[in-house]
This record gives structure tokens, C-alpha cells and sequence, in this order.
């Protein structure tokens, strides 16, 4: 059976394609946490960077990356879900709607390098809030808000009609039955896409470029007008530029791993939300 | 509550709900405006750096030069007028650090006072000169004759071959060995992305079993959350050592290792897309191929591929816009060499990679800061294309069915 054979070869190549594919993330992944567990301690990341960031810690730059995550979502999480409630329950279809929606998506593929130079444009320069946490989180949000639209749009399309109609036929409004019904339904799925969007943010790099992120600044910020150090603009730094890139090279690895370790605890997180109350509320 | 006071807590609610939902279209525009606005202006500014002045002796028929000429004759490489427009005459080029070689010290005086009037005279009795010098040293009512330099245009700016935009005396604004550099990049990537990526989820939607499946979605879904910063490091560890290695190159990091880390970063997207699309496809549609006696290869080639073609071009073009528009993986490997790229073998540098690189070193609202500006344009320009012909494509799969 000619054809049976070729099925077999085009299965197996498949297959080892798709086996070559989870290899390069595991090696990835393994790379980064063999060469950077034996960085990573208590002090690596409660300490200032020391001797041109060849020594010490990561301190400054956690805590910059967590306020940079904090102050963007302050701004991208309310008009994020206000905007996906109006895009999912209140506008009807039509020429509007199907504008907004290609609006937003269209924000989503704009590069990210292109949100630092509105940033710096807008942010910094035009309303002089010059190269500070305020700039960087303003950014940052702007490139989160499509993201998070998105995720709220899907979990409130996911909720039945039959929720909205039981509503409506109990005589609640239209506001009664989004606040009360359809966003309790839908709130575990949205928390969990913004969760995974936070992941998103603390990683990015080329907006934070230019509005908020410093070389190196060995003290914590005690304003928004400040600039901080980030943990992505940090890897950058002492894995590309400075004089002393060998000696810094663990610090490099440790920076990276955190990096990773972040993202992949945010999405365990996720993960565990989207269990636990999976089960909880039973959707459709 | 009473329902006067209800009804308008649900306006009100409703307003707010529907300004949010203006927010993006406000900031597409606001991106656009002010992108632009600064970008644009760069066509309105002379190369010249603005303190500078352009001097010749006033027989000399010679009005204007381009930037590329002003570069070409400071190089050494147009040494005559004739070669610009001008008469059958060797250019003397006199510019302010080459002063001592036409004046001594004491002609010039201890606070350069006697400077302007030298300069003025000397050019005014050497036919050949060009003189470069900043504006503050031309006398009010020179003999000599100013000449104009070219303002940036739109045509030179995308079809120069020479990114110097620091140059003295005059500027550099080619941008084609950037956008050459990213196209290059971009589809490579994509060409070792999309097979790879294509048979994995070929493998996930139809060949592996449900909880392989489970496993490797979300893996993938990992992939893509790895900050693009943490792949370019790993790139510039591992990839670039290799690639010097293996093809004996003075330096590892080329377009051909930006191209790999990009595929890698274009996997995930390239893997998500297609997979969706191959699992829209009609049961039946299988179903009548498998009872005719097909195998299930012959059903995934000949049915679910391409039913599910416009899906997977779409993927593919998506990743490749993804991978136009990113930024620190490619600064960290390519090399950030500004050069007409031959091969994938040698350093380029992508339009991102030079707004990354360079926005810093650039002052606010000089030509520099301008130019990059512009360049951000040009990618601005080059995604929202592709996002817009992606929806297309999406969009009229949706009708067809």
C-alpha cells in the first residue's frame, strides 16, 4: 500500500517537526534556568546592583518592572473592560462597530517600538512628564488596552443569552444585568486573561525605552516623575552594552531567569483561576 | 431609588462605556498625529547641520547640491565642479578644522575676530573653494555666495543607500538598507518558521491524540509569553556563537541569526493561527474524503489544507508582521551594521533596531531625532498594511462559508 507508506513518512515528519518545535523551548527554557539558578538568591534579588552591575542585585529593577506592571494596569484594566463591556453588550452591529473593532486591532499590531515613540512624543515631551513612571506606565498601558479589551469581549461572548433573558425577564435593566449577572459569570475568565496580559507587559522593553527606563539607578523611586530601572531594559544593558559585558554575565542570566520565572508564575496563576473557578461556575 | 435617578445612573454608565470604547480609535489616531506630525517634518529640514553654512565664490554658476554630492566631495570622491554642475575647475575644500592650512594664527586673531572677513576674501579670490563653516562667521555683507543644500525628500529618503544621520557636514537619511534589512530578517524568518510551525500544528490539529494535544498547547502558549528581551539574549549566547562557528565569520551576529530567533519567536503565532484554521474544517467535508477511500494524509493535503489555505496565509502573514515590528531580539543580534545587505551571512540592521538604537543619542527636534521619527512612519506604514490584509483575508473566509 503506496499511499499507507507515504501517510507513515508525512506522520513521522510531523510528528519530529512538532517534537523539534517543544525542544527549542525546552532548551530555551533549560538554558536559562541551569545558568541562572545557581545566580538566583535571596541576595540576587534584595540587593543594588554593585562594581558596574558586575555584582550585587536585581533589586531596583524588580520593583520597577512591579510598579511599571501596577501603574499600567491602573490605566489599561477599568477602560480596557469598560470598552470590551460597551464593544460585547452595548453597541449593535454595524459600520461603528465593525470600525472600533478594527481600530483595536489594528493598535494591536502596531510594533511596540512605534508605542515608545508616541511616548516619548506625546508623554514626555509634548506634556513634559519627561522620562518617568507616569510616561513609561501610560505607554505601556496604551499597548496593554487592545489585549485586555480582547480578553473581556471573549468571556462576556461566552456568557449564554439565557442569563441576560432570565434577567431581563425578572424586570432588571440593562446595567443590573451586566453588573449582576453577566460580569459575576464572566469574571473568573476575564482575571485570568489579565493576568496573562500582565505577563505581556513585564516583559516588554522597546516602550519603556525612552519614557521611564534608567541605565542604572541604585535607589528606589519616590515619585511618579522618577525613572526606575526594568527588569527587560536591565537584561539589555549588561548583556549588550557597558564595558564590562563577560563579568556581568551571571547577573545577566539571573535577570533573564527572573524574567522567566515571572511570567510562567503569572501563568500558573492563570491556569489555577481558570480551574478552581471553572468549576465553580458552569458556563453555557 | 427612585427611577428618574436610576435611569440616569444607566446613562451615565452607558456614556462612560461607550467613551471607553473610543479610547482606541483615539489613540490610533493620536499615534498617527503625532508619528507623523514629527516624522513628516523632517522633509522640511535641510541636511545640513543648522549651525553650518555653505560658501563659494560668486563666478561660481553652482546654486544647489544635493547631501549625497556635499558627502561625496567631503570624501574626496568629486574633486571637481564639473562633476556637480560647475565649471571645469578642482574643488578647494575649506572647512572650519582645515582652516589652518589657508590662514595662520595671527590672520585669524586670538578670538577668531578676524576670521569672518578672511574667510569671506579667500573665497572671493579662489574661484574653486567651497567653504563649510558655522553660520556665525559670515559676514553681513559677504562677496562670496551662499550655495542651497537639497532638503530631504520623500524619494531620496527611500531610495538612499547611506544611513549616516550624524554626518558632517550633511546628513545621510538613505533608508533602504534598513527597510532591505528588514525585509530580509522578516522573510527568512518566516520561510523557517512556517513549514516547521505548519507541520506542528498540522500534527496538533489532526495527527496527535487529544492529550498530546493538551500538553503541547499550553507549551506553545509559553513560547510566545517569553519576553522577547529573554530571546534575544539567548540568541546572542548561543545562536551568533554558532553561526560564527559554523561559517567561519569574523562575527556571528547576522541577519541569518536574527532570522532564526525570529522564526523561533514567530512559532508560536504561526503554530496558533494555522491550527485554528485546520480545525475550522467541515466535518463532513473529512468525512466524505475519508469514505471514498482516502488515507488521512491524502484527506489532510488534499481537503483540510486547502480549505484551510486562506487561514494559514494569513498566519504567515501575521508573522511576518510581527516579526517586521520587533524591536530588542534583532538589536541584539543582527549586528546593527547599516549596510545594503548582500547576504544572510553578514550584519544588517532592521528599522526598529535603529529607532531602539539611536533615539536616545538623538536630540529632541534636530534632523536625527526627525529621521527617526520618519523611519517609525515607514514601519508604522509597512504593519498596519499587513494588519489590514489580514482582516481582509479573515474577513472574506468568513463570508465564503
Amino acid at each position: 500500500m503506496d499511499k499507507l507508506i507515504k501517510e507513515k513518512i508525512a506522520f513521522w515528519i510531523f510528528r519530529l517537526l512538532s517534537v523539534f518545535v517543544i525542544g527549542v523551548l525546552l532548551w530555551i527554557l533549560g538554558f536559562i534556568f541551569v545558568r541562572g539558578f545557581s545566580v538566583l538568591s535571596w541576595d540576587f534579588i534584595t540587593k543594588m546592583p554593585e562594581d558596574g552591575m558586575t555584582k550585587g542585585g536585581i533589586y531596583p529593577a524588580i520593583v520597577g518592572t512591579f510598579i511599571l506592571i501596577f501603574g499600567s494596569m491602573l490605566f489599561a484594566f477599568p477602560i480596557g473592560v469598560m470598552a470590551g463591556i460597551y464593544m460585547n453588550e452595548y453597541v449593535k452591529d454595524g459600520r461603528w462597530k465593525r470600525f472600533i473593532k478594527l481600530m483595536t486591532n489594528n493598535l494591536a499590531g502596531i510594533p511596540s517600538i512605534v508605542f515608545g515613540l508616541f511616548g516619548m512624543a506625546l508623554f514626555v515631551n509634548k506634556l513634559k512628564f519627561g522620562d518617568s513612571i507616569l510616561a513609561g506606565s501610560l505607554t505601556l498601558g496604551l499597548l496593554a488596552l487592545p489585549v485586555v479589551i480582547r480578553i473581556t469581549e471573549e468571556s462576556l461572548k461566552a456568557v449564554d443569552n439565557t442569563f441576560r433573558e432570565a434577567s431581563y425577564a425578572l424586570g432588571g435593566t440593562k446595567l443590573q444585568t451586566i453588573t449582576k449577572v453577566v460580569l459575576p459569570i464572566s469574571l473568573p475568565n476575564i482575571i485570568t486573561g489579565l493576568i496573562l496580559s500582565i505577563g505581556r507587559v513585564s516583559g516588554e522593553t522597546a516602550p519603556i525605552l525612552f519614557t521611564v527606563a534608567a541605565y542604572f539607578l541604585p535607589k528606589l523611586p519616590t515619585s511618579i516623575f522618577d525613572q526606575v530601572m526594568a527588569l527587560p531594559y536591565h537584561l539589555y544593558v549588561i548583556s549588550t552594552s557597558g564595558t564590562q559585558v563577560e563579568q556581568s554575565r551571571p547577573m545577566a542570566y539571573g535577570t533573564a531567569l527572573v524574567l522567566v520565572l515571572i511570567v510562567l508564575i503569572l501563568n500558573l496563576i492563570a491556569n489555577a483561576f481558570r480551574k478552581y473557578f471553572g468549576n465553580k461556575v458552569k458556563m453555557n | 431609588m427612585k427611577p428618574v435617578l436610576k435611569r440616569f445612573i444607566e446613562r451615565f454608565v452607558e456614556g462612560l462605556l461607550a467613551l471607553s470604547g473610543t479610547v482606541t480609535t483615539l489613540t490610533v489616531l493620536l499615534i498617527i498625529v503625532f508619528l507623523f506630525g514629527e516624522g513628516l517634518s523632517v522633509f522640511n529640514t535641510s541636511p545640513l547641520e543648522s549651525h553650518n553654512t555653505l560658501v563659494i565664490n560668486s563666478t561660481n554658476p553652482v546654486a544647489q547640491l544635493k547631501p549625497g554630492q556635499l558627502k561625496e566631495v567631503f570624501d574626496g570622491n568629486i574633486t571637481n565642479w564639473q562633476t556637480i554642475g560647475g565649471k571645469n575647475d578642482s574643488i578647494i575644500l575649506l572647512t572650519i578644522n582645515s582652516v589652518s592650512d589657508f590662514l595662520s594664527e595671527e590672520e585669524i586673531g586670538m578670538n577668531f575676530e578676524f576670521l569672518p572677513g578672511k574667510l569671506d576674501s579667500l573665497v572671493s579670490s579662489n574661484s574653486g573653494m567651497l567653504a563649510v563653516f558655522p553660520e556665525k562667521y559670515l559676514v553681513a555683507n559677504h562677496q562670496s555666495k551662499i550655495v542651497r543644500v537639497d532638503k530631504n525628500n520623500l524619494p531620496d529618503f527611500l531610495s538612499g543607500k547611506e544611513w549616516f544621520p550624524t554626518a558632517e557636514p550633511a546628513v545621510q537619511l538613505g533608508t533602504l538598507p534598513l527597510i532591505m534589512g528588514t525585509l530580509l530578517v522578516s522573510i527568512f524568518a518566516i520561510l523557517f518558521a512556517l513549514p516547521i510551525g505548519l507541520a506542528t500544528a498540522i500534527y496538533m490539529a489532526e495527527v496527535a491524540n487529544p492529550k498530546v494535544r493538551n500538553v503541547m498547547k499550553p507549551v506553545i502558549e509559553l513560547l510566545s509569553g517569553i519576553p522577547s528581551v529573554v530571546y534575544g539574549f539567548f540568541g546572542l549566547i548561543t545562536i551568533v556563537p554558532l553561526i560564527h562557528d559554523v561559517f567561519n565569520l569574523p562575527v556571528g551576529e547576522t541577519a541569518l541569526a536574527g532570522s532564526i530567533v525570529l522564526g523561533i519567536m514567530a512559532l508560536p503565532t504561526i503554530i496558533t493561527v494555522s491550527e485554528d484554521a485546520i480545525r475550522n474544517t467541515p466535518r463532513a467535508m473529512k468525512e466524505a474524503s475519508l469514505a471514498l477511500g482516502a488515507t488521512k494524509w491524502q484527506t489532510i493535503s488534499r481537503v483540510v489544507l486547502p480549505y484551510s489555505m486562506s487561514g494559514i496565509t494569513a498566519a504567515a502573514i501575521l508573522g511576518i508582521g510581527r516579526a517586521i515590528g520587533e524591536t530588542m531580539a534583532v538589536l541584539m543580534v543582527t549586528g546593527n551594521a547599516a549596510v545594503m545587505p548582500h547576504s544572510l551571512l553578514q550584519p544588517v540592521r532592521t528599522i526598529p533596531a535603529t529607532i531602539a538604537a539611536e533615539l536616545g543619542e538623538a536630540p529632541q527636534g534636530g534632523v536625527h531625532y526627525k529621521a527617526l521619527f520618519a523611519l517609525g512612519c515607514i514601519l508604522f506604514i509597512m504593519t498596519m498594511a499587513i494588519n489590514i490584509w489580514v482582516q481582509y483575508i479573515s474577513n472574506r473566509r468568513k463570508f465564503s462559508k
